[in-house]
């Protein structure tokens, strides 16, 4: 698990461990590898976790899925409670 | 024995009480609807078992010749990870006792499917913790019913502690961090959890307490054994004391007492979990193993997937579901009006209180009902309370 | 776009003008244990 605050400057990307499965609510999350569950409660979250490894930071992500950016609050909170439970996990920097 | 508590141990307040604005949570009744596929399930792969405890849901002991093949329970597999079902129970009877159980294991694992395997612990020496240990898909439960041998064997048999124990000490010694401690509470073991949570703690295990349902044999010994109204008081500000504890939402009835406890709080069955039986035979849930809920077989054609999509029983279930007699009691929205294999078992009507209910509902209603008796019984003899135990 | 749920157990700071400035705390993560739910081993 990172120890770094969650940072929206960052990219991120899920963890291959985790097996996203959609449902009529937005999805079911479960990381085999520390046995967690997570419910996503919303599609558009959902939407964006799987755009996340496109974006060279959380914030761009988001802003590309033109969610109401009224909305960050929440949608970051989420995001960090799903990296502080190792859902989420930094993307290693790739040289260009 | 009184569980040592900081808490005030409050009776229950009347329905003048003012309730937090929703106790069921958005979540918990999109749950209730269904969904396309299991989060996880329950899958007893064999009736047969060297032990024969006295209040065994499954009333397990005889190996029913109809067993699901080394074949189907792979073609099962497939099914449940097509369908992405993250994590299977796999139960009994004794799990280890069947010659493939080992290979099934390593096939559900390889198939993207979790394992969590319950086990009295007979079939787990050194060389096999060690390869548990080692793997990261397979997690382990030890069934006990008593803090010391002679709480435990007098409902699981003799030498059935020891084994437990032995079995321990070899996950432990293996580094198998975290496997699982599960219990049955009673009224003769609720005066135990301290140690119980001891137990766990020494062994680097998680505790794990589970209710005590009339299903099965439990149902010859419940009215003797199962825990009083002030033991499930007790029970409950202990449990809202150590998070950290697991009940598998067996406890969701006592959410009427205050705050709800951690987990959905709901029932599951047939909604996100449900039983696969021996025999193939799908059921709502590990405790009614009964005709009247009985969704169908994975041996029909369309297969597991069929049952948990389109069986009747299943899509009765998901509907919502009146509050019945519980309608004019505040605390419904809580307790959900409790377990229904509780209320078969006991002869309650399915809309009526739970037999447990902490108001005292479920007593009133128990005064005049017949009890419905298993469908299936696998036991190898008559097993009675206060018997001497027999191996 | 579909209607985010809100969740009661989460102290919901609405404030509304004529134009929404409208300000929702929304639980979108829920985290339930893998034993959380009734009717398993």
């Amino acid at each position: 698990m990172t120890l770094s605050a969650f940072d929206a400057d960052r990219a991120y990307r899920l963890h291959e461990q985790v097996a996203l499965r959609p449902e009529p609510f937005g999805a079911l999350a479960y990381h085999y590898g520390n046995r967690r569950l997570n419910f996503l409660r919303a599609k558009e979250l959902v939407t964006l976790v799987e755009s996340l490894d496109d974006h060279e930071s959380v914030r761009a992500a988001f802003d590309a899925a033109e969610i109401n950016p009224r909305r960050w609050p929440s949608f970051e909170k989420a995001l960090a409670s799903l990296a502080a439970s190792d859902f989420l996990v930094p993307e290693e920097s790739v040289a260009a | 024995m009184t569980l040592t508590s900081g808490l005030q141990i409050t009776e229950p307040r009347p329905d003048n009480l003012v309730l937090s604005p929703v106790k069921q949570s958005g979540l918990a009744n999109q749950m209730k609807a269904g969904l396309d596929a299991p989060i996880c399930l329950t899958w007893e792969l064999t009736y047969a078992c060297n032990l024969q405890c006295v209040h065994c849901l499954s009333s397990s002991g005889r190996r029913d010749p109809r067993e699901l093949t080394t074949e189907e329970c792979e073609a099962v597999i497939d099914e449940l990870q097509r369908m992405q079902v993250f994590y299977i129970n796999i139960g009994g009877g004794e799990p280890t006792i069947r010659k493939d159980f080992w290979h099934l294991v390593d096939y559900a694992v390889s198939h993207g499917v979790g394992v969590k395997f319950s086990t009295n612990g007979s079939g787990i020496d050194a060389a096999v913790a060690k390869q548990l240990a080692e793997s990261d898909y397979v997690d382990v439960q030890i069934s006990i019913d008593g803090a010391d041998a002679e709480t435990n064997d007098h409902v699981r048999g003799e030498g059935s502690f020891a084994t437990a124990v032995q079995a321990m000490e070899h996950l432990k010694d293996a580094g198998f961090e975290g496997f699982k401690i599960s219990v049955v509470m009673t009224r003769h073991n609720i005066p135990q959890v301290d140690e119980f949570k001891a137990m766990a703690d020494r062994y680097g295990a998680q505790l794990r307490l589970t209710r005590f349902r009339p299903s099965g044999r439990g149902a010859d010994s419940w009215e003797e054994l199962h825990p009083t109204d002030q033991q499930q008081r007790e029970l409950y500000h202990w449990l809202m004391d150590r998070p950290d504890v697991l009940t598998g939402d067996s406890f969701f009835h006592l959410s009427a007492l205050g705050e709800a406890l951690p987990g959905l709080n709901l029932c599951g069955a047939g909604r996100v979990v449900c039983l696969i039986d021996p025999v193939g035979d799908v059921y709502a849930c590990p405790f009614v193993l009964h005709d009247e809920f009985l969704a169908g077989s994975v041996r029909d054609e369309g297969g597991f997937q069929k049952v948990w999509q389109e069986s009747e029983l299943f899509t009765e279930l998901r509907e919502p579901q009146s509050a019945g007699a519980c309608a004019s009691c505040g605390h419904f929205d809580a307790c959900q009006g409790g377990c229904m294999a509780a209320k078969f078992f006991t002869g309650i009507p399915l809309d009526g209180p739970d037999p447990e209910c902490v108001l005292g509902h479920g007593e009133e209603a128990m005064d005049s009902v017949a009890r419905a008796s298993v469908s299936t019984d696998h036991s190898r003899t008559k097993v009675v309370l206060g018997a001497k135990p027999v191996t | 776009m579909e209607p985010t749920e809100l969740i009661d157990e989460t102290p919901v700071d609405t404030v509304e003008t004529d134009e929404a400035e409208l300000v929702e705390e929304e639980l979108l993560v829920e985290e339930i244990s893998i034993d959380g739910m009734c009717g398993v081993y």
